[in-house]
């Protein structure tokens, strides 16, 4: 190896590690803020390892926040999975069954995957005080699952898209109709493609603030996120337990990251990339 | 193929209320007079709109947008076309480098609000480390100043995004054959060369869709805001998303909160029908 090869190496691992270190500096500081007795949690030394693991800064934002953290888990989990569900359907007619129009159709749902909540925000609390849903936890699942609609037809679709028409075709000689294809063609077959969707709904719905905030902001049944929030914004707690509060809320989702990064990356990419 | 429409029907009317129907209704609400806890549909034009276009806190949004948009978009293409390329130059830990880089991306903004917001106080967090190594003189004081205070939100937002964004260029970057990039080497051309005329013209794609996404992103801002502790000084940091939310919801302005979704909506159709189009252009192929 030349030298100045050995130099380019060098270099290129000291920028990605710096830039590592610069990506993990918040979880850090948040872990470690966490771990610290009240008496120890200084601004000025924010840096400094805590002296051992205490666990009172958790104990008291769970305390704050675990109400919330249900909420948020009876929101996402059946939002995940009936979004997920509607969007195997729907991706399976996008793929498979392109009656006239369906393109076009499947561009115009995608529309509403791109555009900001506020051009929506005022009608859905309309409609959904007239429904009777605003400030329920049905509500809001309601609201991701429509929402959900072209992100999971999108991803569904592609997949599909993938698997051979003549599959198809010799189901429909056997004599498989419109569900019995899908039942026992599409779905025995769909579980990576589901594993990918569920993923992305579940990240995005337990992320999301603010629908949660709009639809369901009363503060004792509010997604965790929300609460998070509330917390932050009230001079009145402690910083360590606002940075508990916080690492609480997006525990799920990075344990779910790193348990599953490679589903996440197909979903990343899938759901930026073409149709 | 019937039985298809019927399944796909319910979607089909969710969608047109819920989004298109929605739309048009926050058109029709920014033509009324709504004011006040109580609805008024009184026809008014356009006077919300020209109401907005002198509000002093709506200027101070689209240039905070504006900027915030530069910082956020060059930050996520620079920083994540640069990691990108590196990890894709056989690098030992690949693996490790990308789930680090991109595991911001599973936080969400509230919690990226709340880290970054200690990590910019003036008298801690950043500080602390630019004091530690002897910038004692470089102490900015991030999303509390006046002037500046968007480019530090535009920091913390790149943070979460950027790892994205890298892995929408890597992805890209791997599906370049390498006979490409072997060719370039026998024609003689270095590896700034190689970047300049084979690599960059070739991920221009995937650029398209980073604008598209980062801009998309630069629209919505809200979350970060909000966390980070609301409009700022002189709205320093307020987003056209914080208020609209603000005006709607807590000065119960309806009809002005409508006309700044509607204006939020059309500056996103800039960004989605380019980009349709040319999806719908790759799927005709």
């Amino acid at each position: 190896m030349s030298l100045q090869r050995l130099w380019t190496r060098g270099a290129i691992y000291l920028v990605l590690i710096a830039f590592a270190a610069f990506y993990l500096m918040p979880i850090y500081v948040m872990v470690i803020t966490s771990l610290k007795p009240f008496e120890d949690v200084s601004v000025t030394r924010m840096w400094e390892l805590p002296r051992g693991v205490y666990f009172e800064g958790l104990l008291q934002a769970w305390n704050a926040v675990a109400p919330n953290f249900r909420s948020s888990v009876i929101v996402t989990v059946p939002a995940a999975l009936i979004s997920s569900f509607i969007g195997s359907m729907n991706g399976y007619i996008f793929a498979k069954w392109k009656f006239k129009g369906a393109d076009t159709l499947f561009i115009l749902f995608l529309v509403g995957m791109f555009l900001p909540y506020q051009g929506i925000l005022i009608p859905l609390v309309l409609t959904l005080r007239e429904l009777g849903l605003y400030g329920t936890v049905p509500g809001l699942i309601l609201v991701h699952c429509i929402f959900g609609i072209p992100i999971t037809a999108l991803l569904f679709r592609g997949y599909y898209a993938g698997i051979p028409n003549e599959l198809l075709d010799a189901a429909k000689i056997d004599g498989c109709g419109f569900f019995g294809i899908y039942r026992y063609i599409l779905l025995p077959i769909s579980m990576p493609a589901f594993a990918v969707v569920l993923l992305w709904q579940f990240t995005s719905i337990w992320n999301d603030y603010l629908i949660g905030l709009v639809v369901l902001s009363n503060p004792s049944v509010a997604p965790v996120n929300v609460a998070v929030q509330n917390i932050a914004g009230s001079w009145s707690v402690e910083w360590n337990v606002q940075m508990a509060a916080a690492l609480i809320a997006a525990a799920p989702t990075i344990i779910v990251y790193l348990a599953l990064g490679k589903l996440f990356m197909r979903g990343l990419l899938a759901g930026s990339l073409k149709g | 193929m019937a039985l298809a429409v019927i399944v796909l029907f319910p979607s089909i009317i969710a969608v047109a209320v819920f989004i298109y129907g929605f739309i048009g209704w926050t058109f029709y609400i920014s033509t009324v007079d709504w004011k006040s806890v109580v609805p008024d549909y009184t026809f008014v034009g356009l006077k919300n709109w020209t109401r907005l276009f002198g509000d002093r806190r709506f200027h101070a949004d689209m240039w905070n947008l504006l900027r915030y948009a530069i910082g956020f978009m060059g930050q996520c293409m620079i920083i994540g076309f640069l990691l990108a390329s590196l990890l894709d130059s056989k690098i030992k830990g690949e693996a490790l480098f990308r789930t680090v880089f991109i595991f911001p991306f599973a936080v969400s903004g509230v919690v990226t609000g709340v880290a970054w917001r200690w990590l910019m106080q003036p008298t801690t967090g950043i500080n602390l480390i630019f004091a530690n190594i002897g910038l004692g003189w470089f102490q900015p004081t991030w999303f509390a100043n006046i002037q500046h205070g968007i480019w530090a939100v535009s920091i913390a937002a790149a943070w979460q995004f950027t790892g994205y964004v890298m892995a929408l260029y890597l992805a890209g970057l791997r599906g370049i054959p390498n006979e490409l990039k072997e060719a370039a080497a026998i024609d003689g051309a270095g590896t700034f060369a190689t970047y300049r005329y084979v690599i960059i013209p070739l991920l221009l794609p995937v650029t398209f869709t980073v604008i598209v996404l980062t801009g998309m992103n630069s629209i919505r801002v809200f979350d970060l805001v909000a966390t980070i502790g609301g409009s700022g000084a002189g709205f320093a940091i307020d987003t056209l998303a914080f208020n609209m939310f603000q005006t709607t919801f807590s000065a119960y302005r309806w009809s002005l909160g409508a006309t700044i979704g509607a204006v939020m909506m059309i500056l996103a159709v800039f960004l989605v029908v380019p980009y349709l189009m040319s999806m719908q252009r790759e799927s005709e192929q």
